[in-house]
């Protein structure tokens, strides 16, 4: 299993900050080392907690957009309109800066291909990341159990790993991505062009005919539409994995 | 834009990092037991209101409140009056 | 101790008024904090009592309520999560005109609300001027999710205090800890003197 089972209390660690990787307009992956990190597995996430001189702190979670690589860690950012956070994550780090972080967090929400069945995913804007690090695992271990993904975002420009996804399927008949835009979308769109709803899902994603697990990510009120319409279609509710982000930013 | 607090409600793992701090291992795929209707569930599954001087995690079936948790300085508080039975996970060695 | 990150200042502007206790950072939205989902009763079957040893000693529907006095008021508010809001302008009836007609040397009460919520405060610090059952905010109606249709309102006390969505103040002799005070948090709750959590 990848990753060391760690037993013990979950402390800071500081992370480096190693590159900046802009994904979108509003999106950034930031490329981190961290010295003793235990390693993790797809789908957990991080706490990272920011300190000012006089002792004000910050903290937020961020979901681990990249299978284990020994101490190397990446988190993909949405920058926040009125953001504490992630303005400064996005704009104002640079390589070499370090801040704390804490982790990994959460085996409820993981997928490393022990589960077995299919792999449903359905992801809402930045709720792409955990997902992806699912997918970006099962690339590199060579898993062949079938994967779907529903990715709902609002322009094609805020697609995030949009060439990777497109890469990934392409390379991999096994593998289907498929794409919603709810705010616009260019002319001679082939995809889907409005919110998620029980319609979508069920041509999309369709029945858990022989067995299949799904996860959902994104905003809250887009987790519930999904994951009730993953119900609805005859998914039992301990299969239906939920990450729900609060909130969605604008 | 107002925010109604069914925006406000995640998963356990928000938690994760809290609970973290006190327990050994990851908490949220131990299962607990609603003391109200008697519903096990990971803990990863049920619902976490964060937003607020504490995070109080319910039963997603009965809104029951199973664990509530604050954190201020350098202490923890825990309440599980809520839960009647919590199932870990340790190695078997 | 915590590692500074270079830079990091977070989202704060500098007290230059005076008005913010310690501790604590001016915000100019009005956060929202849960506990858990928000209550609809539907205003027919409102009712706000005040009661001692299980026996009411007066009770108003919704009507009756608004049928009160009331007065517009403008203060400063202080929650333990941080943040301090300047100049909120809310509408209320004061507990003070409730408690007009009611006997009681209670010391102590314990405000109770839709959804379970509690919090226990002094006597005192609910009469003199102090405190309100708040139905509006900055000249509307109070959202239900800052605590509409009513919530009780007192202001000299972190936030936590005014419960949302009460429905009635139960008066005591023994302070009896509420939902946060029965968690670590302070009995009190003075923001001037930061405290809190039990023992500050």
């Amino acid at each position: 299993m990848a990753g060391a089972a760690v037993l013990g209390r979950l402390t800071w660690l500081l992370a480096e900050l190693v590159e900046l990787v802009p994904e979108t307009p509003r999106v950034t992956s930031l490329v981190l080392h961290v010295p003793g990190w235990p390693g993790h597995r797809p789908g957990q996430h991080v706490d990272v907690r920011l300190t000012a001189e006089d002792g004000y702190q910050a903290q937020r979670s961020y979901s681990l957009a990249a299978p284990a690589n020994g101490e190397r860690v990446v988190l993909t950012v949405e920058e926040l309109e009125d953001g504490e956070v992630s303005p400064f994550l996005t704009e104002e780090l640079r390589p070499g800066d370090r801040f704390e972080l804490r982790g990994p967090i959460g085996g409820y929400f993981v997928w490393d291909g022990s589960i077995g069945g299919r792999l449903s995913l359905v992801a809402g804007g930045s709720g792409v990341v955990p997902l992806m690090a699912m997918l970006r695992h099962r690339g590199a271990a060579g898993v062949e159990t079938p994967a779907t993904l529903l990715y709902s975002s609002r322009t094609l420009d805020d697609v995030i790993y949009r060439e990777e996804l497109d890469r990934l399927a392409g390379a991999d008949p096994a593998l289907t991505v498929a794409h919603t835009l709810t705010r616009q979308h260019p002319d001679g769109w082939q995809g889907y062009a409005r919110r998620i709803d029980a319609e979508m899902l069920a041509e999309v994603i369709g029945s858990p005919d022989g067995g299949a697990t799904a996860f959902v990510c994104g905003p809250t009120r887009f987790v519930e539409v999904a994951a009730d319409s993953l119900v609805g279609l005859g998914y039992d509710p301990s299969r239906v994995r939920t990450e729900r982000f609060g909130p969605s930013g604008s | 834009m107002s925010m109604e607090s069914a925006d406000l409600k995640l998963d356990g793992n928000a938690i994760g990092g809290l609970l973290g701090e006190v327990f050994v291992g990851e908490l949220t795929v131990a299962r607990s037991t609603c003391g109200s209707c008697g519903a096990v569930r990971e803990i990863g599954a049920l619902a976490v209101y964060a937003h607020a001087p504490g995070a109080v995690v319910r039963c997603p079936g009965c809104d029951a409140v199973l664990l509530r948790v604050a954190r201020g300085e350098s202490r923890i508080w825990l309440d599980l009056q809520g839960v009647s039975c919590l199932e870990l996970r340790v190695p078997d060695d | 101790m915590a590692y500074i990150t270079r830079g990091f200042r977070g989202r704060r502007d500098v007290d230059e008024s005076g008005r913010i206790p310690p501790g604590q950072y001016e915000t100019h939205d009005f956060p929202v904090l849960s506990a858990g989902p928000t209550p609809h009763t539907p205003l027919e079957q409102w009712s706000f009592t005040i009661s001692e040893d299980g026996e009411e000693l007066a009770r108003w529907n919704w009507d009756e309520l608004r049928a009160l006095p009331s007065e517009t008021i403008t203060r400063d508010i202080h929650c333990v999560t941080k943040w301090s809001k300047l100049d909120t302008t809310w509408e209320g009836v004061s507990v003070d005109t409730l408690l007009d007609g009611v006997d009681t040397d209670a010391g102590y009460v314990t405000a109770w609300s839709d959804g379970g919520y509690t919090t226990n405060l002094p006597f005192e610090d609910v009469t003199g001027g102090k405190a309100w059952v708040a139905f509006g905010y900055d000249g509307e109606p109070l959202d239900p999710e800052h605590g509409g249709p009513a919530r009780l309102l007192v202001p000299h006390l972190y936030f936590w205090k005014s419960a949302k969505w009460v429905r009635g103040l139960r008066l005591m002799d023994d302070d009896d800890p509420g939902f946060w005070e029965t968690l670590g948090y302070h009995l009190y709750g003075d923001p001037w003197r930061e405290q809190r959590y039990w023992g500050d």
